[in-house]
């Protein structure tokens, strides 16, 4: 069954088709790749399932509800947890105060006055942060300052702060972009462990040919805007048009 | 203790302290000796130092925790004020309805004027909260004049109705029959120290309030409210709403405004229309900045830095300079005099400047930066002799 149905959703910037027709179906507890040259489209593609942008035309489905017109903390709060190409994270905040974050905003709502209840006092919702952090390598770095970490950790960091919220959809733009191999290869293995772990459906963009053969169940090629295939990797791999297209002759 | 943590706790004793002994701390010199125009123990000027420490302790909640910087924020300062004016011309002297009324103007005041500029951020904030601000000060002088007495200011007359002034009770701002301007002198020798009933008044509302401030940092809402600073777009994409979090932020820093309006009116009952002023509003964040955004007691010791300063290089005059530098040649004193006298009396703000540009290059983080540096230097030379121990300094209080 598919979790986001994606049709006919077209977005101009000016003059520029940045996307044409897209129609796009993730199934349920899958991952699903979407690969494409740079300026394809694919965080423009992003951008639209989660209220950053709306489309010109087209409709965009999570789990039977449309998407389009809600604002970012509504898609949220119904399932959708996003990682931004650039980190987004709290720099001014330490680890652990990172990671609370989400879990509070899963667990209260997007909006509550709790103005006079202690943070430190909440030892359930600290065991969770402290839970999510172990698993993403980092429980020695709970107090030190976001901002002062290292590139990788900050995208760890932001994939278990999405995680943390438990969402049916993870999005992923980029995840090892920047990143050392060994670093790549940890991510790898985090987000294969995810998946076999959890109940949760991912979508990731990624340029890196390994990790999105090591991962994906389903590949998009976006170019210009619109799809150019959507295969099994084993067919994408030998797809003369892609191959053509978009990968050229490295495979 | 009361549902802080140790650290917490301790500070919380220590501003205690501060605010109970402030008479005797105010009061270091001999009455009669030079240096006594230093003393800062007056009722009155005790009485601004809790006052505005409420006022910045509340701008800080807002600042500090959210990073909006209002640059209206003197205009719930004055509505509180005119709040307490009005109950006392229309019920009574006794201050308690006034300042509840105040508080919770200002907090309706500030809930309006925070729904609207808070569409808009950074400078653009600044900028509208600045214009609301002017817009309440230029109407109060104006079409309000009714309501605000304009240029006079708002005062009680005879002729007031204060329907529930009893025949017996003080003809002054009271609680409950205790005189605000009462003042009690003990004379030790040379010493002498004022206990103000107002003082003391303001003093338990400013550890009130510093204690709630305390709680509101350590809150998940004060989380919510820092991560606003620290990056909005992911906290939208966390299932955030932000709005609701600023504006309450807004109204409650709102709020602690009025309640140090309303104890102005208490302690002096008067109200006019350039406490709304734009340079007021400025006032509260030099103090909030001077004593460290962000951190919990900087903005009490930023609010007393600016008024002790104001009041003592405010009443220093030529003929004081003088006598301090009568030592020197005849000509070599009025030189330096002259340099000198344009820096104090009515001249106090260009020191106020100069002041203030040393500790934002120097301090970044404000008197509470300077206090953490000089007590880390002062435990790593205590600790060189004994033992070689981490000495990492936390970057909150
Ligand atoms: N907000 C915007 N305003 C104008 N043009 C935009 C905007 N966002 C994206 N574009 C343009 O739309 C096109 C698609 O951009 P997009 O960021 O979606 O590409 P991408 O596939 O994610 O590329 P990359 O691999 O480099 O991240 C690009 O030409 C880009 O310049
Ligand atoms: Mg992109």
């Amino acid at each position: 069954m598919s979790i986001l149905e994606v049709k006919n959703v077209s977005k101009n910037f000016g003059g520029l088709k940045a996307l044409s027709n897209v129609n796009l179906s993730v199934v349920e507890n899958t991952v699903h790749a979407i690969i494409g040259p740079n300026g394809a489209g694919k965080s423009t593609l992003l951008n639209c399932f989660v209220g950053k942008l709306i489309p010109d035309t087209g409709s965009v489905m999570f789990d039977g509800q449309s998407v389009l017109g809600r604002h970012p903390f509504e898609i949220n709060q119904m399932g959708i947890s996003r990682v931004f190409q650039t980190p987004e994270i709290f720099g001014d905040l330490t680890v652990i105060e990172n990671m609370l974050i989400p879990i509070f905003a899963k667990r209260d709502g997007s909006f509550r006055m709790h103005a006079l209840e202690t943070v430190a006092n909440e030892a359930e919702i600290i065991e969770q942060a402290e839970q999510v952090l172990e698993e993403m390598n980092m429980a020695d770095k709970l107090h030190m300052h976001s901002a002062a970490l290292s590139r990788g950790d900050k995208r760890r960091l932001e994939i278990g702060m999405c995680l943390s919220q438990e969402p049916r959809l993870l999005l992923l733009d980029e995840p090892t972009a920047g990143m050392a191999r060994a670093d790549t290869n940890n991510t790898i293995d985090l987000l294969k462990r995810i998946k076999d772990e959890r109940d949760i459906t991912i979508a990731i963009i990624e340029h890196d040919m390994h990790v999105v053969f090591s991962l994906a169940e389903r590949i998009t090629v976006l170019a210009q805007g619109t799809p150019l295939v959507e295969d099994t990797p084993e067919n994408i791999k030998i797809h003369p048009k892609v191959r053509e297209a978009y990968l050229g002759e490295s495979v | 203790m009361l549902g802080l943590d140790r650290k917490d706790t301790r500070l919380l004793i220590f501003v205690v302290l501060l605010a109970l002994c402030a008479p005797f701390l105010l009061n270091p010199f001999p009455t009669e000796s030079a240096m006594a125009q230093f003393n800062a123990g007056y009722p009155d000027l005790m009485q601004r130092f809790a006052i505005y420490g409420i006022f910045a302790i509340g701008f800080n909640i807002l600042f500090g925790l959210t990073g909006y910087l209002s640059f209206g924020h003197a205009a719930f300062l004055g509505v509180g004020s005119y709040s307490t004016v009005w109950m006392f011309k229309l019920l009574s002297y006794n201050i308690v309805p006034g300042i509840i009324l105040s508080v919770i103007v200002a907090g309706l005041f500030a809930l309006l004027i925070g729904f609207i500029s808070l569409r808009r951020s950074g400078i653009y904030f600044s900028i509208l909260t600045l214009a609301f601000a002017q817009m309440s000060f230029a109407l109060a002088y104006s079409v309000l004049t009714p309501i605000t007495n304009g240029e006079t200011g708002l005062q009680v007359y005879t002729d007031d109705p204060q329907y529930l002034q009893s025949v017996g009770s003080p003809n002054v701002p009271n609680l409950f029959g205790i005189v605000m301007r009462d003042t009690y002198t003990l004379d030790v020798g040379a010493w002498s120290f004022d206990f103000n009933n107002g003082y003391y008044f303001c003093a338990i509302l400013m550890l009130i309030a510093f204690y709630l401030s305390i709680r509101i940092y350590r809150s998940p809402f004060g989380l919510m409210l820092r991560a606003v600073k620290s990056n909005q777009q992911r906290m939208n994409y966390t299932g955030l709403s932000t709005r609701p979090y600023t504006l309450a932020a807004f109204v409650i820093s709102g709020m602690y405004a009025g309640l140090a309006g309303g104890l102005l009116a208490s302690m002096d009952p008067l109200a006019g229309a350039e406490r709304m002023q734009w340079t007021a509003s400025g006032e509260v964040v030099l103090m909030t900045i001077l004593g460290g955004v962000g951190t919990l007691i900087g903005p009490i010791l930023g609010a007393g830095f600016i008024k002790y300063f104001e009041n003592i290089f405010s009443k220093i005059n030529d003929a004081t300079l003088h006598s301090w530098f009568g030592f020197l040649p005849e000509g070599l004193e009025n030189a330096v005099v002259w340099i000198l006298e344009h820096f104090v009396g009515a001249g106090w703000h260009l020191t106020l400047g100069l002041l203030f540009m040393l500790v934002v290059i120097f301090l970044p983080g404000g008197l509470v930066e300077g206090g953490q540096k000089l007590a880390a230097f002062v435990t790593r030379r205590g600790s060189d002799k004994k033992d070689k121990t981490s000495g990492s300094t936390e970057p909150a209080e």
